[in-house]
């Protein structure tokens, strides 16, 4: 995207950190359990609540997630990592200090691709991920006077994920965030629920002169909750920039918030007022070592991801590369795909699941888990379709009812008798008893108006009921007329 | 006959064993005692309830020939730990009051191995002293000449005093830079800091991670083997806690030294060393030379920049550490109109002048455009420190210095209370044995002209606490030390 300022065109230079909840039964350096929607202060063990004497344990099956995820990204793992503590006083974090990662995080430089509107790809460079600890919530809205502290959240595991400054615009970060979701909930590493929280994102925006490759002062917006937001965020701010520069002033470095209503972002705090966060190594916990075994067998579990997927569907199962990425974005969409797909024609199955079923579950309001129509019989559906059972007009009906009760095509297409009439000789008396009843069309026809053939071919059809295989109607019509 | 409370724990395991006395009448003893010397201020809780129903448990347990390896030695907890439904403050006015729901790994393996609680024990706040003057209880007064009124030494101040005075069969202590040595010495009884790592410090509030360990403070050597045997092990719930077979640290004492490499270290000679000390060094090499060790000298060249850079990594991880109490959750609450109001009455109020010292150092030490200066080149000296070590291990299997440059000074003392510096100089033998994690034991080796006890330290190889007993088994026996009555 380039923005026209009034003097000059401009370029957004933007970076994103994301912070991923780890899905994990317990928090990553103690027991208590990560389940959310839990009443206030039930999930909270004495290390959460910052007890004396109490020391936090790192939770293998968070590391575990994290080895995943960085594979998933396509970065590097760093065998060495270390833990670092963040220091801060704040309510909701109760030991004054979070455990995080600094100078040495596990994930090292990764890559990611997105896919653009016009079919074009890209990639984002990753520049590194670590693993932390996420504070509680602090509630300021129940009393006028006093603020509550719900320590459940305090502890969860984080891993956060920081790109390089590659994002040109709006729209390479929203594609950004729909793929970095798909990859992790492909993963199963992290919900991705931006609603939830359980996905939050910090944006860093800067612009600069298009054709310039500097690096200008950037803002950071904290805690954009939503994939729409993040791309709105990035657009204000940097026209904002631009009109800054564009009227002879200087931007200052300073974090800023998002308002979600007015779309614009304000000054939070200056950078002279930044924290000192005194980072130095977490002595309770010794360095993280992973061995080369380890990652292997990590890398051995991963599923196969959205992009692999997708060159698969193309190159083997014949879809478009449009289908192919909108059905791998979501991975129980992918899967229900395969699952439908199997045996039957691929291109037919995935026009039925992007068109007709599709709609199904947006008029429904269902998830695609609890879907009526099961994977397998939207697969026998378009079995029946293809090996000349029904029409595909009458498919449509049997889907209406497949989609009402959850049947199977074959029983619904038995019980209502809609199979299709393929015996020529019952369809030959059909297109006998049209001609004859339509002695005035005929001659027409046979005077040259041949656009009548579908006349009679819908003719001898709606005669049917619908059932006679449309093909051979036509044969027939075709050899009787002439 | 000698009195209940003046036996070492193996000699009241003994007695216990033969019945000539129960556990309720030894916990009486002791609780009859504690109250004789309340003006030594070694006691911030008593829990002589707690300490009888042990007790009955324990003759229970004796009466069916089922007892445990402490089963009725009643004992002394320092503050630090935490005691599940026993106060435990640190000796700090910002925990007032509060009541852990959960138990240090080290008190709950000396419960479990049948041990009583006697109460708990004065230290200096957050083990952040070496006068224990800095507790918010007040001074502990040490039990030799009494009416002079001079330190126990700290932090554990309480626990050395209390196991001297004999209002404790043993007691817990904890050791940051020389905190369960230094008052060993200065109180004529026996103490061990294990290696890092060989205790949990689980449920142990924590000074500076890095650097605190558990140990035992008794009446000699044995004693201090057998409580080791059961504070240390691996836990689960302790990252840095090692998971290393525990060997029967009674089994080497008495074993002969002959041959033992004992290093003597030429750094803790320094010009001006106090004579009665520097002789005392030496009549402990002779008795180690004599018994057949082999005198090694050793150069530790890195023992100057000790002290430096203890007073940065410890206040640094302190600062941090001590960050969690801040009125909120437990202990003392200040009010204030916002958040950060509360914060600093709380702090201000809660904590003493040593430790917003040791904060304010340690915060300063951490912050940007200053850490490389100071905490990141602590560190590297720290590795050179252990360095230090490991190569004189090569030359020797166990290294002979003194505990403390000095013997137990006078509560108030002027010069240390003007420049904190002065009192900091307390730990220039203990802390380098911190900074490299090694394992190391002070042991009384006799009195000072003016009559007060002396300690020599015996500093080990990581996890070969079996060959600091074996030496200070040696001594222990040639000195023949009197314990008070």
């Amino acid at each position: 995207m380039i923005i026209e300022g009034k003097t000059n065109k401009w370029e957004i230079v933007c970076g994103l950190e994301i912070h991923c909840q780890i899905i994990s039964k317990s928090k990553i350096f103690s027991t208590a359990s990560t389940k959310f929607g839990a009443d206030a202060n039930q999930n909270v063990s004495f290390v959460d609540a910052g007890m004396p004497g109490m020391l936090p344990t790192l939770n293998k099956y968070c590391v575990h997630q994290a080895v995943k995820t960085g594979l998933g990204l396509r970065a590097v793992i760093n065998k060495y990592s270390e833990f670092s503590r963040k220091n801060y006083f704040y309510a909701d974090m109760p030991t004054g200090y979070q455990i995080t990662q600094f100078q040495y995080p596990i994930v090292g430089e990764g890559i990611v691709t997105i896919d653009l509107d016009d079919g074009t790809t890209k990639d984002i460079r990753i520049e590194r991920m670590h693993i932390e600890q996420d504070a509680g919530k602090s509630i300021h809205d129940i009393d006028p006077h006093k603020t509550f502290i719900d320590l459940n959240r305090a502890g969860v595991g984080l891993m956060e994920i920081v790109t390089k400054p590659d994002f040109r615009s709006p729209e390479e970060a929203g594609a950004f965030l729909r793929k970095l979701r798909s990859i992790l909930r492909y993963l199963e590493t992290c919900d991705g629920n931006m609603d939830e929280g359980s996905m939050r994102c910090d944006v860093n925006v800067s612009v600069r002169p298009l054709g310039s490759d500097e690096f200008r002062t950037r803002c950071e917006m904290k805690n954009v909750n939503s994939v729409k937001f993040v791309m709105q965020a990035i657009e204000n701010e940097a026209r904002r920039h631009v009109e800054v520069y564009e009227n002879g002033g200087k931007v200052e470095q300073e974090t800023r918030q998002f308002d979600a209503v007015s779309g614009q972002t304000k000054a939070m705090r200056k950078k002279e007022f930044a924290h000192d966060y005194r980072y130095f190594p977490e002595p309770d916990l010794p360095p993280l070592i992973l061995t080369d075994e380890y990652i292997k067998q990590v890398a051995d579990e991963l599923p196969e991801l959205p992009d692999a997927k997708k060159a698969r569907f193309v190159n083997e199962l014949g879809l478009t590369k449009y289908d192919a990425a909108v059905i791998c974005e979501n991975k129980e969409v992918a899967y229900f795909f395969e699952k439908a797909a199997v045996g039957h024609d691929a291109k037919k199955v995935a026009n039925w699941l992007m068109g007709d079923f599709f709609a199904m579950l947006k008029c429904k309001n269902l998830t695609i888990d609890e879907s009526p129509v099961s994977a397998e019989n939207l697969g026998k559906l378009v079995d029946l379709i293809e090996k000349n059972v029904i029409s595909g007009k009458i498919a449509k009906d049997v889907f209406e009812i497949m989609s009402e009760t959850g049947e199977e095509p074959e029983k619904i297409v038995e019980e209502k008798g809609w199979k299709q009439v393929t015996d020529s000789s019952a369809i030959e008396a059909i297109v006998d008893k049209v001609i004859a009843n339509n002695a005035d069309k005929v001659a027409a026809y046979k005077g040259g108006k041949t656009g009548l053939m579908g006349w009679f071919v819908g003719q001898v059809i709606k005669e049917s009921q619908g059932k006679a295989n449309p093909k051979m109607v036509n044969d027939l019509v075709v050899k009787k007329l002439s | 006959m000698v009195k209940l409370t003046q036996m070492t724990v193996h000699e009241t395991l003994d007695g216990l064993k033969n019945k000539q006395f129960s556990a309720v009448e030894l916990t009486n003893e002791y609780i009859k005692e504690i109250d004789n010397k309340k003006e030594l201020n070694a006691y911030v809780l008593e829990t002589p309830e707690i300490a009888l129903n042990q007790a009955k448990k324990a003759d229970s347990r004796y009466a069916v020939d089922a007892a445990r390896a402490l089963e009725g030695i009643p004992m002394g907890i320092k503050d630090l730990f935490c005691t599940k439904g026993i106060r435990s403050t640190a000796c700090s006015h910002i925990l007032d009051g509060f009541v852990p729901e959960y138990e240090s790994t080290v008190t709950e393996k000396l419960f479990a191995a049948g041990a009583v609680c006697l109460g708990k024990l004065n230290m200096d706040e957050f083990a952040m002293g070496g006068s224990n003057e800095t507790s918010y209880y007040g001074p502990v007064v040490n039990p030799w000449q009494q009416d002079k009124h001079l330190v126990a030494g700290g932090s554990s101040g309480g626990s050395a005093a209390a196991v001297a005075a004999n209002i404790c069969a043993a007691a817990t202590g904890t050791d940051t830079g020389g905190s369960i040595r230094q008052p060993s010495a200065f109180c004529g009884v026996t103490g061990i800091k294990p290696t890092y790592g060989r205790c949990s410090r689980y449920g142990i509030m924590a000074f500076a991670s890095s650097l605190d360990q558990a140990g035992p403070i008794a009446k000699d050597v044995k004693d201090c083997a057998l409580l080791l045997n059961v504070m240390s092990g691996y836990d689960e719930k302790d990252s840095t806690s090692v998971n290393l077979a525990v060997p029967d640290f009674t089994k080497v004492l008495g074993q002969s030294v002959k041959g033992l490499r004992v290093g003597i270290p030429a750094e803790y000679r320094p010009e001006g060393l106090n004579e009665e000390i520097s002789a005392y060094w030496d009549k402990g090499i002779e008795m180690l030379k004599n018994a057949g060790a082999e005198i090694v000298n050793i150069s530790l060249p890195h023992t100057k920049y000790a002290l430096a850079t203890y007073y940065i990594i410890a206040p640094a991880e302190a600062s941090s550490n001590l960050a969690r109490y801040d009125g909120l959750r437990y202990g003392l609450r200040i009010p204030g109109e916002h958040l950060d109001d509360m914060y600093i009455n709380t702090r201000t109020e809660g904590f003493g002048r040593e430790v917003k010292r040791r904060i304010m150092i340690g915060t300063y030490v951490l912050s940007a455009g200053y850490y490389d200066a100071y905490y990141l080149k602590a560190q590297k000296v720290r590795r050179l420190i252990r360095d230090d070590f490991m190569k004189a291990f090569e030359k020797c299997d166990v290294i002979l210095t003194p505990t403390s440059p000095t013997a137990a000074f006078p509560i108030g003392d002027k010069s240390m209370q003007e420049n904190p510096i002065n009192m900091w100089l307390n730990d220039v033998f203990t802390v380098s044995v911190n900074l490299a994690g090694l394992p190391a034991l002070s042991l009384p080796i006799g009195l000072s002209s003016e009559g007060l006890p002396l300690g020599l330290q015996l500093i080990g190889k990581a996890f070969d606490e079996e060959t600091v007993f074996k030496a200070a088994s040696v001594i222990e026996t040639e000195a023949k030390f009197e314990r008070l009555k």
